[in-house]
């Protein structure tokens, strides 16, 4: 048995290695032992409810789709070609990954809110008003999310063997043909791996969310939301959602686990 | 039609400065030691790699010009590469990567199918139509590789190193096989390697290259025969002396000196080929009028010959039979004299 050819940690170590574990466990235990799974149907068919469970899917989903079609150009390009100023994109692209979602809940106000620096344009010129809209939620969470899926993105072109487009090159696909024949079907399992990520990280995203866009029910409410109003009158309810995401979470875990943590 | 370039690359520390001309049906190799600039030669004229200076042509239509602002993009030239390692995509099957240069240029699915279906066939490897490049030894993917490429019906082929990616065994046939279906191609070919059998094997000329010049070029008989640099005499098996010639007596680099038949004067070169050597254990008498003294560095067993190199004033290689290293119990260190005639030294001018 090679476990016990392995050398044993301190005591010390071990017991602080153990409070760890513990909690890391209690939490979700907690979580489980109070759900009421007799009445989990009940509270998953409250209209709060299953607004938030709505809203947070379209949400997620079209943070998820702007994150493949702005973040799948911004990846190439970061990974293929030698912009001047490429750092400094790439830094700028990683912000939002440090930066608490609320500071970027406010940056986003005053960039695209009514008086905003983009927003007032966007509303005298086009009419259009993105807080405290579902569109202004996807923003919010597509704002916070998008970094995961350029970066996971951005590894896999880099690490694709150029000479597979080089050698579509001198069979004379253009680089549109390329990118669809050649490229993207090589870079599936990073694009499948960003996806996953984005789209977990924006059913979970609050700050910036409900600083831009609200806390409106049918429209901004998303599920994280909904939890935290929910937790004050209807505790049943927010247990629900709060399974939802935990099983959201789990799945993601599993199916990315090859890629994350291998054995 | 035909290809007509002139190269000039800087990359690094290789500067490339080439000239390389070549007709419809003729096969060019490029031989040369690694970091001689033969891959990147390759990727100028693939347009992989854009010309510092000079033009590339072919049937009269400039792909390449610096000076005049000439260019065409890689997809656009009529020139097939087929790459070192074949570089297959590993997600198609091997009948989609034949077909798919055909569906790149706009051939209907159906139509692109069919023909990489044929050419499959002509390379034998329809059987393994469906199968995906990993499924498919060395020498499959290496036909699979070189249908992908001549499918398009390319003006100008080039092949990086073809067979160096296959085991002793299956190079054999390979090679066989890749010089028949060159010949059955009507463009350009131009073959880069570094193995003096694929040269002799696959090419009508041969172009020596190293650090980036051309050092010597013409047919493989030419080189054995007058080869003009130390890599070239090695690449071609013989015993290559410079030195200064005056009548029949050839005054060596270095030390020693040879003796010829005939006149020469002036800066020559000699080639001796190691068949023409003869090795003794005693210092030899009677009619050679070349013996030089040595100890025998190392043997080679090249099949049923064993090639003794020989270190000393005048180093040089011989090529004897098993039976005679048996006899003359030649072992590393041994003393040995070689004897060569004087008729079998060829001289001429360096």
């Amino acid at each position: 048995m090679s476990r016990r050819t392995r050398s044993r940690p301190p005591v010390a170590v071990a017991i602080l290695a153990a409070v760890a574990v513990v909690f890391f466990a209690v939490p979700v235990v907690g979580l489980l032992q109070r759900a009421p799974w007799s009445e989990l149907v009940g509270d998953l068919s409250d209209p709060v409810v299953r607004d938030a469970l709505r809203l947070s899917l379209v949400c997620s989903l079209g943070a998820t789709a702007l994150a493949f079609v702005l973040g799948l150009p911004l990846a190439w390009v970061l990974a293929r070609t030698e912009l001047p100023g490429r750092r400094f994109v790439r830094a700028l692209v990683l912000l939002p990954m440090v930066l608490p979602p609320v500071v970027g809940g406010v940056a986003l106000l005053l960039a695209f809110g009514r008086r905003g620096l983009v927003g007032q344009y966007l509303d005298d010129w086009f009419g259009v008003r993105l807080p405290f809209t579902t569109w202004g939620a996807i923003l919010a969470e597509a704002f916070v999310a998008m970094p995961f899926f350029v970066i996971v993105v951005e590894a896999g072109i880099r690490s694709l063997d150029r000479r597979y487009e080089e050698a579509a090159a001198t069979l004379g696909a253009r680089g549109f043909t390329t990118f669809r024949r050649v490229v993207l079907p090589l870079i599936a399992p990073s694009l499948v791996a960003g996806a996953a990520l984005t789209w977990a990280r924006a059913l979970g995203e609050f700050g910036a969310t409900i600083l831009f866009a609200g806390n409106l029910q049918g429209k901004t409410q998303t599920m994280p939301l909904a939890i935290f109003v929910q937790l004050q009158t209807n505790l049943g309810g927010a247990i629900a959602l709060s399974l939802v995401l935990l099983a959201v979470s789990i799945v993601v875990l599993v199916s990315l686990r090859d890629r994350w943590f291998p054995a | 039609m035909s290809l007509e370039a002139t190269i000039g690359v800087r990359l690094g520390a290789l500067t490339l400065d080439v000239g390389l001309d070549a007709q419809p049906g003729e096969t060019v190799v490029l031989i040369g030691p690694n970091g001689a600039g033969k891959t990147t030669l390759l990727r100028v004229l693939a347009g992989l790699l854009p010309l510092d200076s000079g033009r590339i042509a072919v049937d009269g239509h400039v792909l390449d010009d610096p000076v005049r602002g000439a260019w065409t993009p890689a997809d656009r030239r009529p020139i097939g590469f087929v790459f070192q390692d074949q570089a297959l995509f590993p997600h198609l099957s091997a009948l989609e990567n034949v077909a798919f240069g055909l569906r790149a240029r706009g051939v209907r699915r159906q139509d692109a199918r069919r023909r990489a279906r044929a050419w499959l066939e002509r390379v034998d490897m329809a059987e393994h139509a469906a199968a995906r490049p990993r499924a498919l030894s060395g020498g499959q993917a290496q036909r699979v590789a070189l249908a992908r490429a001549l499918v398009p019906e390319p003006r100008v082929l080039l092949l990086d190193e073809p067979l160096s990616a296959l085991d002793a065994s299956t190079r054999v046939d390979t090679r066989r096989e890749l010089r028949r279906h060159l010949e059955a191609h009507d463009g350009v070919r131009v073959v880069v390697t570094h193995d003096p059998v694929d040269a002799m094997t696959l090419g009508d000329r041969v172009i020596v290259l190293e650090t980036g010049r051309v050092v010597q070029a013409g047919p493989l008989a030419e080189l054995r025969e007058r080869p003009r640099s130390r890599y070239v005499a090695d690449l071609v098996g013989v015993n290559l002396y410079r030195g200064a010639a005056d009548g029949e007596r050839i005054r060596l680099r270095g030390e020693g000196e040879l003796v010829a038949a005939g006149h020469a004067r002036g800066e020559v070169f000699a080639v001796v080929h190691p068949r023409a050597v003869a090795l003794h254990r005693h210092e030899p008498e009677g009619t050679p009028r070349n013996v030089l003294p040595g100890t025998v560095e190392h043997l080679d067993v090249e099949g049923d010959r064993v090639r003794v190199i020989v270190a000393g004033a005048v180093p040089v290689t011989a090529e004897v039979t098993p039976a005679a290293v048996a006899e003359l119990e030649l072992t590393a260190g041994a003393a040995v004299w070689a004897s060569i005639k004087a008729t079998e030294v060829s001289v001429y001018p360096a």
